[in-house]
């Protein structure tokens, strides 16, 4: 997958949730249960680890398998924690695309 | 050093030299500081340019007072630097935290303090729009302190007020960019663009509660060096409490941070027992024992060691007359009602672990029919435990972490009233007592049978 910021060691691979979208339908989790479980009530617990190269293909699959669009791998500086903001690899099925964390064009 | 006298080289205004700085100058008798008023207390406004501003807050380290003390220099910087759009700026007076009054007082008393640190931000920033998002209730105020600067020509763009509901999340940053998108105003997910780069119009903006904008006023005025001389290395500064259950009902105190709490609180050793404890940060705060609490410094740090916050300054004491236990149950049924009811885990965590707690407080009161039905089988505590780790991390917002805070940390220190609770019969405290402030419910939500 040649979208994966293989080049850049300094960065690693998170999975997120947004749980507003997400319904608990648990499609992501029968696809990827190395890294997500699931709650009494359905929804997905995510390990906040980073993925290693090894699953992130696994991760995809997921994040492409989510019929609410809820679920996204995103990049972030190693080291860094969630509170300056992620940068989106790649926004479900209907977004491959490597932004560079700065707002969209309007 | 770039002002080593502080103060107005260019009004003669000098600087406060008290423990009061936001609240210099205001007596008892209530009412509005108007322009005039303002203008004598404090100056003009210096309009520095924005590098000189942002190395003046930078080198003050004033953080934000809203509840994240995230530093203010940083957040500024990260909406500069969002985009090329220009920015929008929000002074936040939601203050949904019931047990929180000093935002209201600020707007009310000194509104000008406060719309001067907006000033400096939009200018600072290049803003497109500059909002003051506040209470219904104070809406007339601003609006009219917003036309006084407007026909004096202080402010580079002219202020919006626009009135936020009087719910809990109301002023949660996402909430306030939706709110103001004119969607309900309620949190959205932010895990990828956060609201300083995606914000209002899709703009870049700062959401800046009005305490912060307050103190940004003052160090435009004073410079960082004068700031620094209250507080401490780490937590320089003043910051305002709203404190509950020390004297007759809500006092707002102006305090230097790492003042000791003992002597905020005008209390000694001798208090502890009239107090179950000390609730910090309001409900998406924590609860610390009284000796804990009366032997802390006022600092964000003290208060993370002790497993609470600061949260946007409250300090409720609950008095040993009631069960605690009630009090806590009666604010998770309050927190998991004002939920904004969109993260599945939340809404289902929420409503188990007030149903938990509401039976976990009711076995200390034995009743002919319980108000909910008891929790399912297995160790109570353990169950309340075990769902608090459940929600944490798992919403949107940080609601569910708040409510996990403020349950978990209860348990540990009503730990001893706890177990009055487990064994069988009345646990010897009064029941509900309605000390902890629960507003009631809309009434367009209550049912009325008419259907």
């Amino acid at each position: 997958m040649s979208f994966l910021p293989r080049r850049r060691p300094a960065r690693s691979i998170h999975l997120v949730v947004d749980p507003i979208a997400c319904d608990g339908h648990g499609v992501c989790a029968e696809l990827f249960p190395e890294r997500i479980g699931r709650d009494p009530w359905g929804f997905p617990v995510i390990d906040p680890a980073a993925v290693p190269g090894g699953l992130l293909e696994h991760a995809q699959r997921a994040v492409d398998a989510c019929p609410r669009l809820a679920l996204h791998l995103v990049s972030r500086d190693a080291g860094e924690d969630a509170a300056p903001g992620p940068r989106a690899v790649s926004g479900g099925a209907a977004g491959r695309r490597l932004a560079r964390g700065a707002a969209p064009t309007p | 050093m770039r002002r080593t006298a502080p103060g107005g080289a260019d009004a003669g205004v000098a600087p406060p030299a008290g423990p009061a700085r936001l609240l210099a100058g205001l007596d008892d008798r209530g009412g509005t500081r108007g322009l005039a008023q303002h203008l004598e207390q404090w100056g003009p406004l210096r309009t520095l340019d924005a590098r000189n501003l942002l190395a003046d807050l930078e080198a003050s380290g004033l953080r934000g007072h809203g509840g994240a003390w995230f530093p203010v220099a940083a957040k500024w910087r990260s909406v500069a630097e969002a985009g090329y759009r220009r920015p929008v700026v929000v002074a936040n007076a939601a203050e949904g935290e019931p047990a929180s009054a000093k935002d209201a007082l600020l707007m009310t008393r000194v509104p000008h303090l406060v719309l001067d640190g907006a000033s400096l931000a939009a200018r600072a920033l290049r803003a497109r729009r500059l909002v003051v998002y506040c209470r219904p209730e104070l809406v007339a105020t601003v609006a009219r302190a917003a036309d006084e600067r407007h026909r004096a020509g202080i402010d580079p763009l002219a202020v919006e007020v626009v009135a936020a509901p009087g719910t809990f999340l109301a002023g949660q940053e996402t909430a306030v960019a939706s709110a103001l998108n004119g969607r309900q105003p309620l949190p959205t997910f932010a895990g990828i663009h956060p609201v300083r780069e995606l914000g209002v119009e899709g703009r870049p903006t700062l959401v800046q509660n009005v305490e912060t904008l307050a103190h940004v006023a003052l160090v435009a005025r004073f410079g960082p060096h004068w700031f620094r001389g209250a507080g401490t290395e780490g937590s320089p500064g003043t910051m305002l409490l709203t404190v509950t259950g020390r004297w007759e009902g809500h006092t707002v105190v102006e305090a230097p941070l790492g003042t000791p709490l003992a002597e905020v609180l005008d209390l000694d050793g001798r208090a502890a027992d009239h107090y179950w404890g000390v609730l910090l940060g309001g409900y998406g705060g924590g609860w610390v024992n009284v000796d804990e609490a009366l032997g802390m410094p006022l600092t964000e740090e003290a208060a993370r060691g002790l497993g609470s916050s600061l949260g946007a300054g409250v300090v409720a004491l609950l008095p040993s007359t009631a069960c605690p236990l009630h009090e806590v149950a009666r604010v998770a049924r309050y927190l998991e009602a004002e939920g904004a009811g969109q993260c599945g885990p939340c809404v289902n965590g929420l409503a188990e672990l007030s149903g938990a707690l509401s039976s976990l407080a009711g076995s200390g009161h034995p009743r002919p029919a319980p108000s909910r039905p008891r929790a399912r089988g297995g160790d109570p505590v353990a169950r309340v435990l075990e769902l608090c780790r459940l929600v944490e991390g798992r919403g949107a917002c940080r609601h569910p972490d708040g409510a996990a805070r403020f349950v978990r940390t209860a348990l540990r220190v009503f730990e001893g009233h706890l177990a009055a609770h487990r064994r069988p019969g009345p646990c010897g405290a009064g029941p509900d007592s309605r000390l902890l402030p629960v507003p009631a419910p809309p009434a367009a939500v209550r049912r009325t049978g008419a259907r």
